[in-house]
C-alpha cells in the first residue's frame, strides 16, 4: 500500500480490455478472381503473373504464365485479349496492356533462353496427339510436364497449325513461333510431321497408346455457290494463306476482292496488299458494327489502304469483274437483297466464309457422336469413346488461337486423370472481383503505354511485323498499372487505417501479408472499405 | 516511376521503406494501443495515432503530451487503464494549451532541449473552451505543437454543437426542426485561420483521409520551434450518423467537395494548399451522414444545399483548391 496520494489502483494498460467482444462482423482476407483471369480463354491468371512483373521479376512472371500457357510470345501477338476488354482499369482510365506485357515476357524468355522442365517423374503412359496446332501443342506440353510420353502426329509439313498456315508473318514472325514450339519439343515430346492420321483406333492400337487427343483444327474453307464464268479466278482464303508458307506465293493480280467479314478475310486482304495488289477490297454483307473481325485488325487494315464494301454480296464472278448486290438489314439485323446491282473490277476473288474440320479420322472410332460438324465431349473433353479426347476447332469454341490453348490444357488434365483411373472435374470459378469492390481513389493516374507500330509505307510492301514490343521500362510501367483486383498486393492500407491496431503485419508474409488480431478488432470495416483491391470482406460473427 | 498506389495508400511493397508512411512501419509506436474504448471506426482514435506516431518518430521518442478533456481522454484513459505509449498528462477541458506551455517552460528551465511538447484536444476543448489558453500560447510563441482533432461537436457529452459545427448539421442542441433546421448559418469560426492571424511559425490543416499529407505536416511542424498549430478533421461515426467503415471515405469527401480546405500557412500567410483531385458536389459528402438527413428527407432542401455548396465554392476560390 505504498501508492502515491489519492491513488488506489495499480496502473493498468488498455490491453486488458479485449474490444474484440464488441464485434458483430469480422474482416477476412479473400482472394477473388480478377476479371482478366475469368475472361482468359487459355485459363491464365494475368493478375497473378503481373504481380511478379510489377516487381521486375520477369522470369517468375513468365513461369507463372507457363503454368497455363506454353506460348506467351505467340499470345502476346495474336491473342485478341478478352482480358483487356474485361479489365477493371478500363473503367478508371484505360485497360492494362496485359497483352503487351505478355509479349514482353515471352520475348524476354526467348532472348534469355529460359526453359521449362518436367514437373513429374515418368509415368510410362503413352499419349497420341493428333495435330500440332495451338491445342495439340498445349496438350502435349502439359502432358509431358505431367510425366507422360507424348507423340504428336501432324498432317502438315511443319508444326503450328493455323499459327503457321493461317496467321500472316506480319502478325506472327516465324522465328517467334519456332522458338516457342522448340521449347515444347525440348520437353521430350516426339513430333512426326507429314503424318496424317486417318484411322485413329488403328494408330492407337499399333502404337500402344493409352489415350489420344484429337486437335485437327478447321482447315477446310467453307464454300458458297457463286455463278462464275470459266475464266474467273476464285480461291479460298485458307488455301491462299497456307500458300504463303510455300515457295511460290499465290498469284492474285492487281485488284483483289475478298468475300467475308471475319479475321481471315482481313488477313487475306492485308496479305494481298503486301503481295503487290493495288486494290484490296473486302466485301461484307452487313455493317461494320456487326463484323466478326476484331476492330483492331480492321483498323490496321484500313490504315494500310484496304477498302471495304459494306452491305454487299457477290452474285456473279467473271474474268476481271464481279457483280455485287446491295443489301439492307431487316429489323432482326439480317441482310436482305435489294435488287440493286453494281459491278466491281477484280482479278481474283478470295472466299473467306469460315472454316470447317475434316472429321474423317474420328468416324471409325466407336462411341463418338458428331452433331452439325461438332464433336460431342464432356467437361474433361473426353468423347464418347473411352480414352479419346477432342478439342480445338472441332468442339464449339471461339475460333482463335487462345481458346484452343485452353482446351489443350483442360484435355491434358482430363487425360492425366483418366490415365490415373479418375475423371477430371474442372474447378468451379471463384467469385469475380467487381469494380464496385475496389476503392479506386488509391490508384495513381497512369494512362497506358502504347506499343509502337510500323509505319504505313513499310506495312504495305513488306511482311515485317506491324506491331512492335514494349521496352523493359514501359513493360514495368504497364505491369504496375494493374489494380490487382481481388488479391492483396501489400499496400499496408488495412494495417494503417485500423483505429484499433488490430491488423498484424506478417514478416515474412504467409498466404497473406497480414492477419487480424481478433482480440481487439471491433469489426468497424474500415480495412474493408479502404482496401484498394477488394481483398477484404466482412462476414457476420456466428451467434 | 509511378507506382500503383505510391502516393495515396499507406505503404506499398514496391516502395523503398523510406518513402512509405510511418504507419506502414511495423515498428511504429502505436501511441494509442489496442483496447481503447473509442467507438467502432473512430476517426479521432485514428487521427491521434497518426499524429502522435509521426511526432514520436520525428522526436525520436522524446515527447510529452498534454491532453484536454474530451472523447480522446475518456476513451483512452478510464482509470486506472491507459492506452498511451508516451508520457501523457491529463488536464481539464479548457487548459491543455496552458499545461503544454508549462511543460515547455519546465523543460527549458531544466535545460532539456531534446524533449518536445505536444498539446492536443478536440474541437470543444480547442475552438471553444480552451481558446483563451490557446491564443495565449500562440501570442507568446511557446515551443509547443498543438493539435486539434476536429469532429465538429461535443461528441463525448452527447453530440452538442461547438464553434466548429458546420451549418445545417443536426446536434442535440441544434435539432432538425423549424424553417432552418440544424445549426444556423453565419456562426462558428475557423480556428486555423485565427491561429494563422497570430503570425506563428506554422499552421496547417489535414484529415485522416490523406495520411502522407498529414505525416508530412507533423514532420514539418516538429522540425520547427515556437508555437505551431495543426487542425485535423476526424470523422465521428456516432455524432455524424455515419457507417463505421465510412470514416475515411467521408473525410475524403469533405476535402474533395471543398468543404474542408487542406492548407499550410506560416507567419500570417497561406503558403500551400492540397488540391482537389476528384471534385464532388457537397451532396456526396452530406448524404451518408444522418446529421444532414433533414436536407434530403422528407423533402429535398435544395435551398439549404445551395447555401452549403456556396460555402464549398467559396473555399475552392479563396484557397485555390482546383
Amino acid at each position: 500500500m505504498d501508492k502515491p496520494f489519492a491513488i488506489s489502483l495499480e496502473v493498468g494498460s488498455s490491453l486488458a480490455n479485449k474490444t474484440g467482444t464488441w464485434r458483430t462482423e469480422r474482416p477476412v482476407y479473400v482472394r477473388n478472381t480478377a476479371p482478366c483471369a475469368s475472361h482468359c480463354p487459355a485459363g491464365e491468371d494475368p493478375q497473378a503473373w503481373l504481380y511478379h512483373a510489377e516487381e521486375g521479376d520477369y522470369e517468375r512472371a513468365w513461369r507463372a504464365i507457363m503454368e497455363h500457357n506454353p506460348l506467351p510470345a505467340v499470345m502476346g501477338r495474336v491473342c485478341y485479349h478478352p482480358c483487356e476488354a474485361a479489365c477493371n482499369r478500363g473503367r478508371l482510365d484505360e485497360a492494362v496492356g496485359i497483352n503487351s506485357v505478355e509479349r514482353f515476357l515471352g520475348d524476354e524468355a526467348i532472348r534469355c533462353g529460359w526453359t521449362i522442365s518436367r514437373a513429374a517423374a515418368s509415368t510410362g503412359k503413352r499419349v497420341l496427339v493428333v495435330g500440332a496446332g495451338p491445342s495439340g501443342l498445349s496438350a502435349a506440353y502439359h502432358l509431358a510436364r505431367l510425366g507422360h510420353d507424348v507423340e504428336i502426329h501432324e498432317a502438315g509439313p511443319a508444326p503450328g497449325g493455323m499459327m503457321r498456315f493461317g496467321i500472316p508473318r506480319y502478325r506472327l514472325p516465324r522465328e517467334v513461333l519456332d522458338a516457342e514450339i522448340d521449347r515444347i519439343l525440348g520437353l521430350g515430346v516426339t513430333l512426326h510431321c507429314n503424318r496424317r492420321v486417318d484411322d485413329l483406333t488403328g494408330v492407337m492400337r499399333d502404337g500402344a497408346f493409352d489415350a489420344a487427343f484429337v486437335a485437327v483444327g478447321a482447315h477446310l474453307g467453307k464454300r458458297a455457290y457463286i455463278p462464275a464464268g470459266s475464266a474467273a479466278r476464285m480461291l479460298d482464303a485458307v488455301a491462299m494463306l497456307r500458300g504463303m508458307e510455300g515457295e511460290q506465293p499465290p498469284l492474285l493480280g492487281r485488284r483483289v476482292a475478298v468475300y467475308g467479314g471475319g479475321n481471315t478475310a482481313i488477313d487475306a486482304a492485308r496479305t494481298a496488299k503486301r503481295l503487290g495488289a493495288e486494290e484490296a477490297v473486302v466485301i461484307y454483307r452487313r455493317t461494320r458494327d456487326r463484323m466478326p473481325a476484331h476492330d483492331s485488325e480492321l483498323e490496321e487494315a484500313l490504315e494500310e489502304g484496304v477498302l471495304v464494301k459494306w452491305l454487299s454480296t457477290v452474285r456473279r464472278a467473271d474474268e476481271g469483274r464481279l457483280v455485287l448486290e446491295r443489301m439492307e438489314l431487316d429489323e432482326s439485323g439480317f441482310p436482305q437483297p435489294t435488287g440493286e446491282f453494281v459491278e466491281l473490277e477484280a482479278d481474283a476473288l478470295v472466299l473467306a466464309l469460315g472454316q470447317e474440320s475434316d472429321l474423317g479420322l474420328l468416324e471409325r472410332a466407336p462411341g463418338i457422336e458428331i452433331h452439325d460438324g461438332v464433336v460431342q465431349v464432356g467437361p474433361d473433353l473426353m468423347t464418347g469413346c473411352e480414352g479419346v479426347f477432342c478439342s480445338g476447332d472441332i468442339v464449339p469454341a471461339e475460333r482463335t488461337v487462345t481458346a484452343p490453348v485452353g482446351h489443350g490444357r483442360v484435355a491434358a488434365a482430363g487425360i492425366d486423370a483418366y490415365l490415373r483411373g479418375a475423371r477430371y472435374e474442372p474447378e468451379p470459378a471463384g467469385p469475380e472481383a467487381s469494380f464496385e469492390a475496389l476503392t479506386p481513389w488509391y490508384y495513381d493516374d497512369a494512362p497506358r503505354t502504347m506499343r509502337p507500330r510500323l509505319e504505313r509505307a513499310r506495312r504495305e510492301s513488306t511482311f515485317d511485323e506491324v506491331v512492335g514490343g514494349l521496352d523493359a521500362a514501359s513493360a514495368l510501367f504497364e505491369a504496375r498499372r494493374c489494380l490487382s483486383c481481388g488479391s492483396c498486393f501489400a499496400c499496408d492500407n488495412c494495417y494503417g487505417v485500423c483505429p484499433d491496431n488490430a491488423v498484424i503485419k506478417l514478416e515474412p508474409g504467409g498466404a497473406y501479408a497480414y492477419a487480424f488480431d481478433l482480440d481487439y478488432c471491433k469489426g468497424c470495416g474500415l480495412c474493408m472499405a479502404e482496401c484498394p483491391c477488394g481483398a477484404i470482406e466482412m462476414v457476420p460473427e456466428p451467434i | 516511376m509511378p507506382y500503383q498506389v505510391g502516393s495515396f495508400a499507406v505503404g506499398n511493397r514496391l516502395l523503398p521503406p523510406e518513402e512509405r508512411t510511418t504507419q506502414a512501419d511495423p515498428r511504429r509506436a502505436n501511441a494509442i494501443t489496442s483496447g481503447h474504448r473509442a467507438c467502432r471506426g473512430c476517426g479521432e482514435a485514428l487521427g491521434a495515432r497518426y499524429v502522435v506516431d509521426s511526432a514520436l518518430r520525428a522526436s525520436e521518442g522524446r515527447l510529452i503530451a498534454a491532453n484536454a478533456t474530451g472523447c480522446l481522454e475518456v476513451f483512452s484513459t478510464p482509470y486506472p487503464e491507459s492506452a498511451w505509449q508516451l508520457p501523457w498528462l491529463h488536464s481539464v477541458f479548457g487548459n491543455a494549451p496552458a499545461v503544454a506551455t508549462g511543460i515547455a517552460a519546465a523543460l527549458k528551465a531544466k535545460g532539456r532541449t531534446d524533449v518536445r511538447v505536444l498539446g492536443q484536444g478536440g474541437d470543444g476543448g480547442t475552438v471553444d473552451i480552451g481558446f483563451a489558453c490557446l491564443s495565449g500560447m500562440f501570442e507568446r510563441n511557446d515551443d509547443v505543437l498543438y493539435v486539434c482533432y476536429d469532429n465538429e461537436g461535443y461528441m463525448n457529452t452527447g453530440v452538442q454543437r461547438s464553434g466548429a459545427t458546420p451549418p445545417a448539421a443536426r446536434t442535440a442542441t441544434t435539432e432538425a426542426v423549424g424553417d432552418e433546421p440544424g445549426n444556423v448559418f453565419g456562426q462558428g469560426k475557423s480556428a486555423p485561420l485565427i491561429a494563422l492571424a497570430h503570425e506563428i511559425p506554422y499552421v496547417a490543416t489535414a484529415t485522416i483521409a490523406d495520411l502522407h499529407d498529414l505525416e508530412a505536416k507533423v514532420e514539418r511542424a516538429m522540425g520547427m520551434h515556437g508555437a505551431r498549430y495543426l487542425h485535423v478533421l476526424v470523422t465521428c461515426p456516432l455524432g455524424w450518423g455515419a457507417e463505421a467503415h465510412d470514416s475515411v471515405r467521408i473525410a475524403r469527401l469533405a476535402t474533395q467537395s471543398g468543404l474542408f480546405p487542406v492548407f499550410e500557412g506560416s507567419r500570417g500567410d497561406v503558403t500551400a494548399v492540397t488540391k482537389i483531385r476528384r471534385r464532388v458536389p457537397v451532396e456526396d459528402y452530406l448524404r451518408p451522414q444522418r446529421r444532414f438527413r433533414h436536407l434530403f428527407e422528407p423533402e429535398l432542401r435544395t435551398d439549404v444545399l445551395a447555401r452549403i455548396q456556396a460555402r464549398a465554392d467559396r473555399n475552392i476560390e479563396r484557397f485555390g483548391l482546383l
